[in-house]
């Protein structure tokens, strides 16, 4: 059907995680990274809501992508078709989730309408769909990548904390500080770079 | 009340300008900031898909249901985008390539649908074609700034063209991800700074003017 790269689905994982961090070196997600970092119990309820989106969108948007968008050849409207897709998803997980578990709803339910327009999602999906990974890979890949923006924000919603009343130039308070703390934990990240080329 | 064009530009371009003020954007396009060339393509792609985006979804606003305005929104401002993406890959496809999966994320890009919320949602179609322009070149200038320093100290060229001589040694942090979020902190802290600055000498000239009213 089509050349997946020949990498083990395991590499794949790790390496979305840690070498090709998609916030960290793919800028993906930033926007609500940012703000909701401020507060450690939404980073983490934010970061699982965006693993299991990736991850799922990422599977849909395979199967979609190869048995229906490229047989019919609709690539041009693929960009819309992915929204789609993500937008499908978030729904029906908002759903899922309300009706089986209302503690984890009321947890997770105002972060996930944020994710549609949460560029890590789409980035992911667009990723997996130029580097045409075979399925595993894709699922692998998308929960990976969600992993990795989760473990980001988790990092950094923690050092924001251990920092918060640190004297900081007031021209650089808030949003410019978390910048710098970022641009610190991204060169922390490249230090993994070593380990596993995945590109 | 409706807001003058000159506002509107000076709004978008300075006053409320996407990247200081709002901090919005910064996701898809900071990653080809490395590039001169490419950031100006990805401006151009962001101005004219916020720009006709606004202008449309103006235009039907008094149409959209409430519940699925969101997604509607989102389809419109994909379509441009296809667009975008379509010229690419027609006219320049060696870009198209290098640019990757940004092109498309583009409709990600906050500004779009905050420009569409925030403006377009409460004004009629042609003051928001030029909200939408002046937000995306005052997302422009700003990139296109961090651009310039990141290709020069990174790879001494400009535009592809080699401007520092063999004494130059790039500095490889510059063509790497973090340098492009220090650089924008960087700008933030400026651009907050000068205009503390600009507060306190507005708050002076106040003090000056009417004293007993200003130890209030």
């Amino acid at each position: 059907m089509h050349n997946a790269p020949a990498i083990s689905p395991l590499i794949l994982f790790l390496a979305s995680i840690l070498t090709s961090n998609i916030l960290l070196s793919n800028f993906l997600g930033t926007c609500s990274f940012i703000s909701i970092s401020k507060d450690w119990k939404s980073s983490f309820g934010l970061g699982l809501a965006v693993t299991l989106v990736i991850g799922l969108c990422a599977a849909i948007s395979w199967i979609v992508l190869w048995f229906i968008v490229m047989p019919l050849g609709l690539e041009y409207l693929s960009f819309v078709i992915f929204i789609i897709v993500i937008a499908a998803v978030v729904q029906v997980l908002e759903m899922i989730i309300d009706r089986f578990s209302p503690a984890l709803y009321l947890s997770l339910g105002i972060f996930l309408p944020l994710i549609t327009v949460n560029c890590a999602v789409l980035g992911a999906v667009l990723f997996m769909q130029i580097r045409s990974y075979s399925f595993i890979q894709a699922v692998t890949f998308g929960f990976g990548s969600g992993a990795g923006w989760w473990l980001a924000i988790m990092l950094l919603a923690a050092i924001r904390k251990r920092t918060e009343g640190n004297p900081v130039p007031a021209g650089l308070k808030g949003t410019g500080i978390t910048l710098v703390t970022i641009g610190f934990m991204a060169m922390a990240f490249l230090g993994f770079s070593g380990m596993i080329a995945v590109q | 009340m409706k807001p003058s064009n000159a506002k509107i530009i000076k709004d978008g371009l300075w006053t409320n300008n996407p990247i200081f003020v709002q901090v919005l954007g910064i996701c898809s396009t900071l990653a080809v900031t490395n590039n001169v060339r490419n950031t100006l393509i990805m401006i151009a792609g962001v101005t004219f898909a916020t720009a006709f985006g606004s202008f449309t979804l103006s235009g039907i606003k008094g149409l959209l249901p409430r519940k699925v305005r969101m997604i509607i929104q989102v389809l419109v401002l994909s379509f441009y985008v296809i667009l975008v993406d379509i010229v690419l890959r027609a006219y320049a496809p060696a870009i198209s390539k290098q640019l990757g999966p940004y092109v498309g994320l583009i409709i990600t890009n906050c500004i779009l649908m905050g420009r569409a919320e925030a403006f377009a949602a409460a004004n009629p179609p042609w003051a928001s074609f030029i909200d939408g322009i002046a937000n995306g070149l005052g997302y422009g200038v700003v990139l296109l700034a961090i651009a310039v320093v990141r290709e020069f100290l990174g790879f001494g060229t400009l535009l592809g063209f080699r401007l520092a001589g063999d004494w130059f040694t790039p500095w490889t942090i510059m063509i790497m991800a973090p340098s492009a979020f220090f650089l924008v902190a960087m700008a933030l802290w400026g651009s907050n700074s000068y205009n503390a600055r600009a507060e306190a000498r507005r708050k002076a000239a106040v003090a000056k003017a009417a004293p007993d009213r200003a130890a209030k």
